[in-house]
């Protein structure tokens, strides 16, 4: 096949006849794949709108903005108010929950239904965990500290809004994908993609990591820094 | 549709999977010892650009895509770059304003963030 002789080609001349070659540009990948790849880019943009507008009203605030590691701190432990730590264990359960999934997308090239079930279930549940130490999280926020949407008494308001509305959409997102991951793992055992090579894994996957990874950039630029 | 199945030896999964916990942890560190200034924004972004790209990498497969894909995916968001430079420039130049129209007296602020200076004006 043509794929064979691409390969000892450089990559720019792969990318020029791909584009330029009248039919599906982007040679064996399904079009789920694609799909999803380019509903992640569009997402990756509303994110990052949301991140730098957030830098800005930062960087003009004459209010000041409040410490994150102070006001996320738990009492845990028998110590007191230990930073970020219920941030650090919702970090370290969603990276948990991406391993989980890169191995549900491995059993599903092996074609192993169960195993792929079972690990896209944990998967679920995982994420299902994020969400429910997400909503004590708001709760702790809002009806300990009094931070709202619209008034912070630690200082700058906008705290309140960038909080809830970054958070609040990346949970919206891991809700979501919790979902997904349920319909997708049913469908799967029931032998619904018996007769595919299980890319669908693969696609679920891609969205799960991404939900991962724009945790990677909250936990950076909003509790760290 | 017949190379589409991707297999990978699950020993490169779980060294990533070690890597990403071994990254979180050394960015929560950073906030626990309490480094500051430039050290804590370059420790923490280092650590934060090193699990995105090997999450992008390996997890999401990117690295045992075509180039087509992967340029077609990863250049696009490039432009963000200039969003973030022009909102960076411009909100250096808003709070410089404001202090110098209303005075700092009323809300007392910490200092400047050093962040202020590294812009090119």
């Amino acid at each position: 096949m043509a794929e064979a002789a691409q390969t000892e080609q450089g990559p720019l001349t792969t990318i020029v006849e791909d584009w330029s070659s009248d039919v599906t540009t982007f040679k064996a990948v399904p079009w789920g794949k694609a799909m999803m790849w380019i509903f992640l880019l569009s997402d990756t943009f509303i994110f990052t709108s949301f991140l730098v507008s957030y830098m800005a009203v930062r960087m003009t605030q004459t209010d000041a903005w409040p410490e994150p590691s102070v006001v996320f701190a738990l009492d845990a432990f028998g110590y007191q108010a230990v930073p970020l730590l219920l941030i650090a264990i919702m970090t370290f359960i969603l990276i948990t929950s991406s391993g989980t999934m890169a191995m549900a997308v491995n059993m599903g090239y092996r074609k192993r239904k169960v195993a792929v079930f079972w690990l896209m279930l944990a998967t679920a549940l995982l994420g299902l965990s994020f969400v429910g130490m997400q909503a004590f999280e708001w709760t702790k926020l809002i009806a300990g500290e009094g931070v709202k949407a619209w008034q912070n008494p630690m200082g700058a308001p906008q705290f309140g809004s960038f909080f809830f509305m970054i958070t609040g959409f990346h949970g919206l997102h891991v809700s979501a994908g919790v979902a997904y991951l349920a319909i997708i793992a049913w469908r799967v055992l029931r032998g619904k993609y018996d007769n595919t090579n299980f890319e669908i894994v693969e696609i679920t996957g891609l969205y799960w990591h991404f939900v991962d990874l724009v945790w990677v950039f909250i936990f950076a630029f909003f509790y760290l820094w | 549709m017949a190379e589409v199945g991707q297999q990978h030896p699950i020993k490169v999964y779980f060294l990533v999977w070690l890597l990403l916990f071994v990254f979180s942890a050394a960015s929560y560190m950073v906030d626990i010892l309490e480094f500051q200034g430039h050290l804590r924004w370059l420790l923490i972004v280092i650590f934060m650009l090193l699990k995105a790209g090997f999450i992008v990498a390996i997890f999401m497969h990117m690295k045992w895509e075509r180039p087509t894909l992967i340029t077609a995916i990863l250049v696009p968001p490039l432009v963000l770059l200039v969003l973030m430079y022009l909102l960076w420039f411009e909100a250096d130049y808003a709070w410089a304003s404001r202090i110098v129209y209303f005075g700092d007296e009323v809300n007392p602020i910490p200092e400047a963030p050093p962040t202020h200076a590294a812009v090119p004006h």
